[in-house]
C-alpha cells in the first residue's frame, strides 16, 4: 500500500493504481472523458490533468501511477489553469448546439464544461465537419462532428467486445471515428458504446429524437432476456419504455448490457400488442371484457377436466415468465388434478427429471467465472446465447485463463481458444467420455466402467491436459447441451470432468428465469400432482392447452409437433402480450403483461432471485398475468388463491431468502450409455436459436430484426457435403424434416462436421420443420 | 488476395517477431502491397488484416495514419516534395509550382498517362538538403533547381 495526499487528503492505495484510482478511493473527482474504469488507459483527452507536487507540469491523473508521499492538487492554479485550457481546445471543435442535441441534458461534456469549462471560447474560425457514417441499425454516427476523439467506443470494441468494429482513421484534425469501409458493427454488445460516449457523437438510433433526458423517469428493473439477469434502467415517458440502460451490478452485469437487454424495449410498444381479451365464436374473433373471457376458460377447463379427465389439461411457460406467474401457473394446474406444467420448451431429454438434486444452475456465482482458470464450454452458441457472461470469459481468458470447446458449431468466439473439438451432435457425448478418460488418465483416477471402451483421440486428450493443469476449472454446459437429446448424460460427464479436476461444472441459463421456473415448480415432477413433461404433453396430445408466453411454433423443440398438437386440441388459452400465429388455433387470448408492466421476481442462472415493480402501466387491458392466474384460480375454486400482491405470491412460492440448498446440479441414477459410432445416415440437424428470435419480445423489436443477426438464417454445411450435393453457397436448397421442407439459402461454413447441417430453430422460415435435433435432408430446390 | 510476392515478403518480415504478435508486421506488409501496387486499396488492407489476424479498422487505422501510405493511385513514379519549414524557406514553393506546371497536374493528382503522380509531403530529415522532394518514398532528391528537377523528370521519363 502506498499513501498519497490527494486536496489535503490523505488516502491509502494500492500499489501500481494510478492517482485517479486514488482520487476515487478518496472521494475527490476529477472531471475526465477518456478514462473508464473498465477500459484500458489511453490519457488522450487531457482532461484529468492535476498537479504533482514537484513535478514541473500538470500530470494526467488516469495515467499516472500514485507513488508514496506525493502530494496531489486537483483544484489548485495551475490544475485549474490546465483544466480550463484542455477545456477550451475540446470546445475548439465542438459544436456548440446542446439544444438541439440528443445528448444535452445528460453530456458529460456539458457537464464538464458547466463546471470546469471558461464562459466563452477565444476561438473564432471555422470548425471541423465530420461526415456520419452509416454502421447499422443501432447506432447513430450523425452527429460525428461532436466527437471529441476519446477513444472510448474503440476501445470498448477491442477489450470487451472483442471485435475492433470501430477505429480512428487518420490523424490530428482530420482523425475520425468510423468501421471499415461503413461496413456494420454487429456486435452483440455494441450498444454499451452509447452510454460510453462521453458527448452525442454515438446515439442511440431507435431513442433519437423522442425524449429529452429530463422527461424521463427511470425505474429499476430486471432483463429478461437470457439467464444473467442484467440489471435495467427503464427510461418512461408518457407511460411509456422510452428506452433502457444499465444498472451498475457488478457481481451480474457490470456495467454493461447487451443489445438485446437494451433495443428489445422497442417490443414492448409493438403494434402487435394484445390489447383485449379476445374468443373465437363461430370461427370470428371477437373482442370481449375480461369477466367473459376468464368464465370462458373456466368453464372450457371444468368441462374437459369432467370429460376428459384433468390429466388432460396441460400447461406449457416460457422460462422468460416471472416466478410468481409460473408458481401460479402449477398451482393452479395442480388444484385442478393435472401435473402436466413444464417450462422446459425446448428440451428434448427429461430422464434426469426428479433425479437432480435441484435446480439446475450456473454451479457457481456468476462473478466467479473471471477467477477461473480453465473452462470447458459444451454445446454452447457462447457469444448470441449468453452475450456478457461471453464477455467475461473473454476478460478471464485476457487474464490468462484458457478456454476448451466441446461443440457442434465452431463459431467466433472472439478470444483465443486453447483446444476445442468439434464434432457431429450424437457425438458429443462420446467425446466429452473421451475427455473424461483421457482426464483420468492425467490424473491417475480410475476410469469410469461405462465409458472404459471409448478410443480417445487427440483432440480429446489436448483437452484433458489443458483442464488438469487447471487450479479452478470451470466447466460450462450451454442451451445447445441442454437440448441435447442426450442431455442428462452429458450433464454427467460434465460432473465427472469437473469432480476429476476439482473443479465446478453447471448450466448457462437458457432463460432470465430458468431456474426460478424450476423453483416455482413448474415442472411436472414437482409437488404431489405429478405429470407429464413438455415433449409428452405433445406427443400424447391433450385436449387443453395453456400457454403462457408460449408461441409453439417458435419455441418448443419441435415446432411441427406443437403445431399439431396445438391444432388438434379442444381448447387452446393463449396468454400474450402479443397477437400471433396463435390466432389460427387458439380459442381465447388474454393479454398478459410484459416484463416492464408487472411486478415480479426473475431467479438468474446463478440462483440469485432479483424482483422488479412495474415500470409501466399495462397497456389497455392487458393484466399482469399472475393477477390473470389468481382469478382463475378462484373461479375454478382452487383454494389458496387469495392473494393481494406478487410479493404475497413470492413469499409463498419462495420462502427462504438463501436458495442455496434449492439449487443442485448432481444428477443420480442416470446410466451412462454410449454408441461407439455414429449411426451415419443422413445429415445430423445442428440448430441454434438465433439471438433476436429467442423470446416473444425481442422477436418484436424493430430495430434488433433489422439487424445483421437477425437475417434470415442460412443452411449451413461444410464444403465437402455441398460438393456432394452440387450446391453451391448462395443456392436455394430444399430443407427436409419429418413431413415438411422449407426453402433456405446454403452457405458454406468449413467448420462444421462431417455429416452435420446447422439450420436455426426459433425462426419463422425454419418453424415448419421437426425437432432441433435429428436427422434432415437437404437437396437441390 | 495478396500475390505471393508479397506474401513472401510478409512472411519473411513475420520471422522478426513473436509468433503471437503477428501484426508487428503491418506496416512493412502495407509498404510492400505498396511497392507492387503503387497503392493501398481497402480490399488491399482487408487482405492484409486476414494475413495478419487483425482487425480490419486496425489496418485501416495504420494506413491511413502515415502519410506516405498511398491510399488511391498516385501513378507509377509518386514525388512527394517537402513543404515544411525549411524546405519552403529555401524555395521549396517554387519546386511545387515548377513540378504542376511541368506535369500539368497539382497536388495529390496523377498525369493522365499515369506516369506520374505529386504529392506533398512533410519534413524528410534532411533539411540540410532543402528544397527536396522524394520518388516512389525510396530515392531523396534534394538540393532542387529547375534544371535539376527537368533533368530528374528526363531520367524518369526514359526509364
Amino acid at each position: 500500500m502506498i499513501n498519497i495526499e490527494i486536496d489535503g487528503k490523505l488516502v491509502e492505495t494500492e500499489q501500481g493504481s494510478t492517482v485517479m484510482d486514488a482520487a476515487h478511493k478518496a472521494g475527490v473527482y476529477i472531471p475526465h472523458f477518456c478514462y473508464h474504469k473498465k477500459l484500458s488507459i489511453s490519457a488522450n483527452c487531457r482532461m484529468c490533468l492535476v498537479e504533482v507536487e514537484k513535478a514541473p507540469k500538470p500530470l494526467p491523473a488516469c495515467a499516472t501511477p500514485a507513488a508514496e508521499g506525493m502530494k496531489v492538487h486537483t483544484h489548485s492554479e495551475l490544475a485549474v489553469k490546465a483544466q480550463k485550457g484542455v477545456m477550451e481546445f475540446l470546445l475548439i471543435n465542438h459544436p456548440l448546439d446542446c439544444p438541439i442535441c440528443d445528448q444535452g441534458g445528460e453530456c458529460e461534456l456539458q457537464d464538464i464544461a458547466m463546471g470546469y469549462g471558461g464562459g466563452e471560447s477565444r476561438y473564432a474560425e471555422e470548425k471541423r465537419v465530420v461526415n456520419p457514417k452509416q454502421i447499422g441499425e443501432l447506432i447513430s454516427t450523425n452527429e460525428m462532428s461532436r466527437c471529441i476523439q476519446c477513444t472510448r467506443c474503440v476501445r470498448f470494441g477491442q477489450e470487451i467486445a472483442g471485435i475492433m468494429e470501430l477505429g480512428m482513421a487518420n490523424r490530428t484534425e482530420h482523425a475520425q471515428i468510423m468501421s471499415f469501409v461503413n461496413s456494420s458493427v454487429d456486435s452483440e454488445l455494441s450498444g454499451n458504446m452509447i452510454d460510453l460516449c462521453p458527448v452525442g457523437a454515438l446515439t442511440s438510433k431507435p431513442f433519437r429524437y423522442t425524449a429529452r433526458s429530463w422527461e424521463l423517469s427511470r425505474r429499476k428493473s430486471v432483463s429478461p432476456h437470457d439467464g444473467l439477469g442484467s440489471n435495467l434502467a427503464l427510461h418512461v415517458k408518457d407511460n411509456k419504455v422510452a428506452r433502457v440502460v444499465p444498472v451498475e451490478n457488478e457481481a451480474v452485469n457490470e456495467c454493461w448490457i447487451s443489445d438485446k437487454d437494451r433495443f428489445s424495449y422497442e417490443g414492448l410498444n409493438s403494434p402487435e400488442r394484445l390489447t383485449r381479451p379476445m374468443i373465437k365464436q363461430d370461427g370470428k374473433w371477437v373482442e370481449v371484457d375480461w369477466a367473459p373471457a376468464l368464465e370462458y376458460v373456466a368453464n372450457g377447463l371444468r368441462q374437459i377436466a369432467g370429460s376428459a379427465g384433468a390429466e388432460h389439461i396441460a400447461a406449457l411457460a416460457t422460462p422468460h415468465s416471472t416466478f410468481e406467474e409460473l408458481y401460479l401457473l402449477q398451482k393452479l394446474l395442480r388444484g385442478i388434478g393435472s401435473g402436466n406444467v413444464d417450462y422446459r420448451l425446448r428440451q428434448s431429454d427429461f430422464s434426469a427429471d426428479g433425479k437432480q438434486a435441484g435446480a439446475p444452475w450456473l454451479g457457481m456465482p456468476v462473478a466467479d467465472i473471471n477467477a477461473a482458470d480453465r473452462f470447458l464450454v459444451i454445446g454452447s452458441f457462447l457469444r448470441k446465447d449468453h452475450p456478457l457472461l461471453a464477455q467475461r470469459i473473454r476478460q478471464a481468458v485476457k487474464q490468462g485463463a484458457q478456454a476448451n470447446i466441446v461443440h457442434a458449431a465452431d463459431d467466433d468466439l472472439l478470444m483465443p481458444v486453447a483446444n476445442k473439438s468439434i464434432v457431429a451432435p450424437d457425438e458429443m457425448l462420446n467425446t466429452l467420455a473421451q475427455v473424461l478418460k483421457a482426464l483420468a488418465a492425467e490424473k491417475q483416477a480410475a476410469v469410469p466402467a461405462e465409458i472404459a471402451a471409448v478410443t480417445v483421440g487427440d483432440a480429446a486428450i489436448a483437452i484433458a491436459k489443458n483442464l488438469a493443469s487447471g487450479q479452478q476449472v470451470a466447466v460450462l454446459l450451454g442451451n445447445f447441451a441442454q437440448q441435447h437429446p442426450q442431455a442428462a448424460q452429458i450433464a454427467l460427464l460434465a460432473e465427472q470432468i469437473a469432480a476429476l479436476c476439482a473443479g465446478r461444472y453447471g448450466y448457462l441459463g437458457e432463460a432470465a428465469n430458468s431456474v426460478g421456473a424450476y423453483l416455482a415448480g413448474a415442472v411436472p415432477f414437482a409437488g404431489d400432482v405429478q405429470g407429464m413433461n413438455a415433449a409428452q404433453m405433445l406427443a400424447e396430445p391433450r385436449k387443453a392447452y395453456l400457454l403462457l408466453n408460449v408461441e409453439p411454433e417458435l419455441d418448443m423443440h419441435n415446432p411441427q409437433q406443437a403445431m399439431s398438437a396445438m391444432r388438434a386440441a379442444d381448447m387452446v388459452v393463449v396468454m400474450s402480450a402479443y397477437k400471433h400465429h396463435a390466432m389460427d388455433y387458439a380459442d381465447v387470448l388474454l393479454p398478459v403483461a410484459p416484463f416492464s408492466e408487472t411486478s415480479g421476481t426473475f431467479v438468474n442462472t446463478e440462483g440469485r432471485a432479483q424482483s422488479f415493480k412495474g415500470a409501466v402501466k399495462p397497456l389497455a387491458e392487458a393484466r399482469p398475468a399472475w393477477k390473470v392466474l389468481r382469478v382463475l384460480g378462484n373461479l375454478l375454486d382452487v383454494s389458496g388463491f387469495d392473494y393481494d400482491t406478487s410479493e404475497a405470491v413470492r413469499a409463498e412460492g419462495l420462502h427462504t431468502l438463501s436458495l442455496d440448498d434449492k439449487l443442485g446440479n448432481r444428477i443420480s441414477g442416470v446410466a451412462i450409455n454410449i454408441a461407439t459410432e455414429s449411426n451415419g445416415a443422413g445429415l445430423q440437424r445442428v440448430s441454434d436459436v438465433p439471438i433476436y428470435s429467442a423470446d416473444a419480445l425481442v422477436r418484436r423489436a424493430a430495430s434488433l430484426q433489422k439487424t445483421h443477426d437477425a437475417a434470415v438464417p442460412c443452411v449451413m454445411l461444410n464444403g465437402s457435403q455441398m460438393q456432394k450435393l452440387g450446391v453451391e453457397s448462395g443456392d436455394a436448397v430444399k430443407v427436409s424434416q419429418g413431413d415438411a421442407s422449407v426453402q433456405l439459402t446454403v452457405q458454406k461454413n468449413d467448420s462444421l462436421p462431417q455429416g452435420a447441417v446447422r439450420v436455426a430453430a426459433g425462426h419463422p422460415a425454419t418453424a415448419a420443420l421437426g425437432a432441433m435435433f435429428g436427422i434432415m435432408s437437404v437437396e437441390r430446390a | 488476395m495478396l500475390s505471393a510476392h508479397i506474401q513472401e515478403q510478409i512472411n519473411r518480415e513475420l520471422k522478426k517477431y513473436p509468433v503471437d504478435q503477428k501484426q508487428s508486421a503491418v506496416m512493412s506488409a502495407l509498404r510492400f502491397v505498396q511497392d507492387e501496387k503503387g497503392w493501398i486499396s481497402t480490399d488491399d488492407m482487408s487482405d492484409v488484416a486476414e494475413f495478419l489476424g487483425m482487425a480490419k479498422m486496425a489496418v485501416m487505422e495504420v494506413a491511413t495514419f502515415y502519410h506516405m501510405y498511398n491510399l488511391k493511385p498516385m501513378g507509377k513514379t509518386t514525388i512527394t516534395v517537402c513543404t515544411n519549414l525549411s524546405c519552403t524557406l529555401c524555395g521549396a514553393e517554387e519546386t511545387v509550382a515548377h513540378l504542376k506546371t511541368r506535369l500539368g497536374i497539382g497536388l495529390g493528382e496523377v498525369t493522365a498517362d499515369g506516369k506520374f503522380g505529386l504529392r506533398e509531403g512533410e519534413c524528410m530529415g534532411a533539411c540540410k538538403d532543402a528544397p527536396l522532394f522524394t520518388i516512389n518514398n525510396k530515392r531523396l532528391c534534394g538540393r532542387l533547381s529547375k534544371e535539376k528537377i527537368d533533368q530528374i523528370l528526363a531520367e524518369l521519363d526514359k526509364s
